[in-house]
């Protein structure tokens, strides 16, 4: 065609496409509690993959010191009232805790956005059954819930896993289904019928990757919370058993100690949860504007 | 002379973005008389509203003014503080926003919103404001106001919608109104309305206004002094019948000649530069055989005999021919949009027959037309070209869509040449294919959607208000490329619009509704010369028009200078 039209009437006015890491320093940089939080995020990640490998002390090994001796130079968290090091067992515990909240994280995202979605995008009967079903839900108490699940599908590190992603399948299911209700009559969802896209194509495909950015805000408060669950059922005595580190029985064991001075029993598995669940906290803005296309102008 | 009302001096904003200091206004001047109408005229980007917004101090927070005056009545207004301001605001200085429904509070009676601008401002106490309220509901034309005082906005049309925001605006009776587009998204009838509404009320209330517009019909009708802005400068400023008559810069020229009038066709659209690389207007060949019939369609929402039930099309006929274009113009609610719906196969019928390529394609439900071998010959172009492209999707991805489920049997780099091929043939540069569309321009935007729908031949495409949500120079552009694709590629329009003047452009023939009901159909030249139906006479009588007789003169000029550089 040779029609003047062929040739661009506009000139390209927006610079050239910044590359993924420029995009991810400038995040950083706009917002520096991001950069912490990704800074303790990576710290996590180390601990849990090779803490074993890190730590001076074999965690369940008895006796790696005299018992309850305070912080010192060779026990930076001083030991337990097994002679265990108790930074070994903070650093160790990482990988369990983790494991467990990122599995229920992940089961809890991945069918709470399909029951979401479904009922977002087809309403009617669909949407009646899987609200009534996540309402049941919401009813309970959600600890109580965990408890009772943990209580009554045996005692196991699975079954805290499925507990924690079913007592937190209500908030993924909900947010899905807001989000994908507002886009379901959008121009490019009805383009993406016109290009032959079947309703589970343009549901899956178009819509539902949009609302990624809401959710991954989600997704990272959740993670903290999960972690607290996990450590919550751990404490009253479901799931990890000792001697297995773990932050929550760490917390509970330790609990005994505090009144006669021993703090530091405590105080470090403590301070490990608050920070892991802090970093979640933190992380989540920072990846919403990384995982939103609109944010890399 | 007298002391202006308003005179702003120099003024500049800067705007905080990511990629450091944008100047959005650079060394704006601009005075308003007291009883005068100023227009503001430019295109999106021009800085048009962030004037106005300098103005009533209310930029947001990346926003500053970095230098000049804004001098009201003697005060200079970007000197005083916030809690002086909040005063002058409402009650000397008022604004009326783009989108009615947005700037009314939902969940507030309409009445009351009103009184509460009036106790804000100590102009009535809480017993008599009611009773005020009324009076200025009255004012702007709200009939049964007594009644309406309770109505919620979701209650009223946009119309209405409009007027009362335009009570709230003026329930202090202001010096100053900025009106910022306040009929864009308005019907034209409706526009028309509202229009003389705000013109008869500051003429008697003696108020100065300022008309913020990107429409230069709609200036020219309402504005004793027009300015244009484009990026940020004042280009022109000089009366409206001096602008329209000899206007002195050459974006002006552009603007005017962009505009459609009564008697220009799509190429006069274009600015000379263009049209040297455009080739003529290609013969338009005797439309073929009927390539869709439509007959006694019908649809109905909710379920009958039930309150909310409700016929949007009642009994509806008509047919396009091969390589024709067919308008279908109405206002909001006409049932045009759910005509296309249920042609494009995107929404079930109640009754009637579609006829496409012979065969009857009403009985296939919509769900399961998307994978139907005539989906790729049935498409359509939609009217907000932002919100039709999927924003996670590159521009390239979005184009490939349908060439990927659809055009079965292609390879990947079969596929690629084709979407290369497509960005061509609509004139967009190759470099931004893998943008995503929120780094494109509107325009580029428009012709990825285009391109998208073409994709894959299709012999119809209804064009669902392709250009409404684009800039006139940037319509023009797009207006002539669709005219041009047309004969290219063989293929037949559905052009669905509410103004006439652009449907005029492109069709063959055009077909008014009403209602759900066809009022009058025939040849475009015959429907805008003689129409029958008052309701079609009203439609037209509606369109401000940019002086149309300087038409030539303009053109001779913008031509003439073009040649001598």
């Amino acid at each position: 065609m040779t029609s003047s039209l062929a040739t661009p009437a506009t000139s390209p006015a927006a610079p050239a496409r910044e590359g993924y890491w420029q995009h991810l320093r400038y995040i950083m940089a706009e917002n520096p509690l991001t950069g912490i939080s990704f800074a303790m995020f990576i710290a996590l990640i180390i601990m849990a993959l090779f803490g074993p490998y890190l730590v001076p002390f074999d965690p369940v090994e008895t006796g790696a010191g005299p018992a309850l001796t305070p912080p010192s130079l060779t026990h930076w968290f001083g030991t337990d009232h097994l002679g265990r090091d108790v930074f070994s067992r903070v650093v160790v515990a990482t990988r369990l805790d983790l494991l467990i909240s990122v599995s229920a994280v992940a089961l809890s995202f991945f069918f709470g956005s399909v029951i979401g979605s479904l009922s977002g995008y087809f309403g009617g009967w669909t949407d009646r059954i899987a609200g009534r079903l996540m309402d049941t839900i919401m009813a309970f108490p959600l600890f109580v819930l965990a408890m009772g699940i943990v209580a009554a599908a045996g005692n196991s590190v699975e079954n805290i896993v499925y507990a924690t992603a079913i007592i937190n399948l209500p908030f993924y299911a909900r947010m899905a289904r807001a989000e994908v209700g507002i886009r379901r009559n959008a121009g490019f969802v009805q383009a993406a019928r016109l290009s032959g896209n079947s309703e589970l194509r343009v549901l899956f495909g178009h819509i539902f990757p949009n609302t990624l950015p809401p959710m991954m805000v989600q997704i990272s408060l959740n993670m903290g919370w999960a972690i607290l669950n996990a450590a919550g059922l751990s404490f009253i005595g479901l799931g990890v058993q000792p001697p297995t580190p773990e932050w929550g029985i760490m917390v509970a064991e330790g609990a005994n100690f505090i009144i006669s001075g021993e703090w530091w029993l405590v105080v470090f598995p403590g301070m490990a949860l608050m920070l892991a669940v802090f970093t979640f906290n933190l992380i989540g803005d920072g990846l919403r504007d990384l995982v939103d296309p609109q944010r890399r102008t | 002379m007298n002391v202006p009302l308003l005179d702003v001096q120099r003024l500049s904003v800067d705007f905080n973005t990511r990629k450091g200091i944008v100047r959005a206004i650079d060394a704006v001047s601009l005075s308003v008389a007291k009883g005068e109408t100023l227009g503001i005229v430019g295109e999106s980007g021009s800085g048009k509203s962030v004037t106005s917004y300098a103005v009533m101090k209310i930029l947001d927070r990346a926003g500053k003014i970095t230098s000049g005056k804004i001098i009201y009545g003697g005060m200079a207004l970007q000197k005083i503080p916030e809690s002086d301001m909040r005063d002058i605001r409402g009650r000397e200085i008022s604004m009326i926003f783009q989108n009615p429904r947005a700037a009314l509070n939902p969940i507030r009676k309409i009445g009351q919103q009103v009184a509460d601008v009036l106790i804000q401002h100590n102009q009535a106490t809480r017993a008599e404001a009611r009773g005020k309220a009324i009076e200025m509901l009255q004012a702007v034309k709200i009939a049964d106001a007594e009644k309406r005082f309770d109505a919620y906005p979701f209650e009223l049309s946009g119309g209405m919608c409009q007027r009362v925001v335009i009570a709230i605006a003026l329930a202090c009776k202001p010096q100053l109104l900025i009106a910022d587009e306040p009929t864009t998204g308005l019907d034209v009838t409706t526009q028309k309305a509202v229009m003389d509404l705000i013109v008869e009320l500051t003429a008697r209330f003696n108020m100065s206004t300022i008309l913020i517009t990107h429409d230069l019909g709609l200036a020219a009708a309402y504005c004793d002094r027009l300015m244009v802005m484009e990026k940020g400068r004042v280009v022109e400023q000089n009366p409206s019948t001096v602008l329209f008559q000899s206007p002195q810069k050459d974006y002006t020229k552009q603007l005017l000649q962009a505009t459609p009038r009564r008697d220009s066709n799509v190429r006069d659209l274009l600015p000379k530069a263009m049209l040297d690389k455009t080739d003529p207007l290609p013969e338009s060949s005797p439309p073929g055989p009927p390539l869709l019939t439509v007959s006694h369609l019908k649809k109905s929402f909710g379920k009958p005999g039930s309150e909310n039930h409700h016929l949007a099309v009642r009994d509806l006929s008509f047919s396009i021919r091969q390589g024709e274009s067919l308008g279908l113009v109405g206002e909001s609610g006409c049932g045009k949009s759910t005509t296309s719906a249920m042609v494009m196969r995107l929404l079930d019928t109640t009754e009637g027959r579609i006829e496409f390529l012979g065969q009857d394609i009403a009985g296939i439900p919509a769900s399961q037309f998307a994978s139907h071998p005539l989906r790729g010959k049935l498409q359509m172009v939609f009217q907000d070209p932002t919100d039709s492209l999927n924003p996670r999707w590159s521009a390239e991805r979005s184009i490939e869509d349908p060439l990927k489920l659809l055009a079965k049997g292609l390879s990947k780099a079969e596929r690629k040449a084709r979407v290369l091929e497509l960005a061509s043939l609509v004139g967009l540069p190759h470099d931004l294919l893998d943008r995503y569309p929120h780094q494109l321009s509107g325009g580029q935007k428009a012709r990825v959607g285009i391109a998208r729908a073409v994709a894959l031949d299709p012999q119809l495409l209804i064009l669902d208000e392709p250009t409404a949500a684009l800039d006139v120079s940037v319509q023009a552009v797009v207006l002539n490329l669709l005219e041009d694709l047309k004969h290219h590629l063989g293929m037949s329009y559905l052009f669905i619009s509410h103004d006439l003047n652009v449907v005029r452009l492109l069709c063959d023939r055009i077909i008014v509704m009403q209602k759900g009901a066809i009022v009058e159909e025939g040849d475009t030249r015959a429907i805008m010369d003689q129409p029958e139906t008052d309701y079609t006479r009203s439609l037209l009588a509606a369109i401000p028009h940019p002086p149309a007789s300087q038409t030539s003169t303009v053109q001779g000029e913008t031509w003439h200078d073009a040649d001598s550089r």
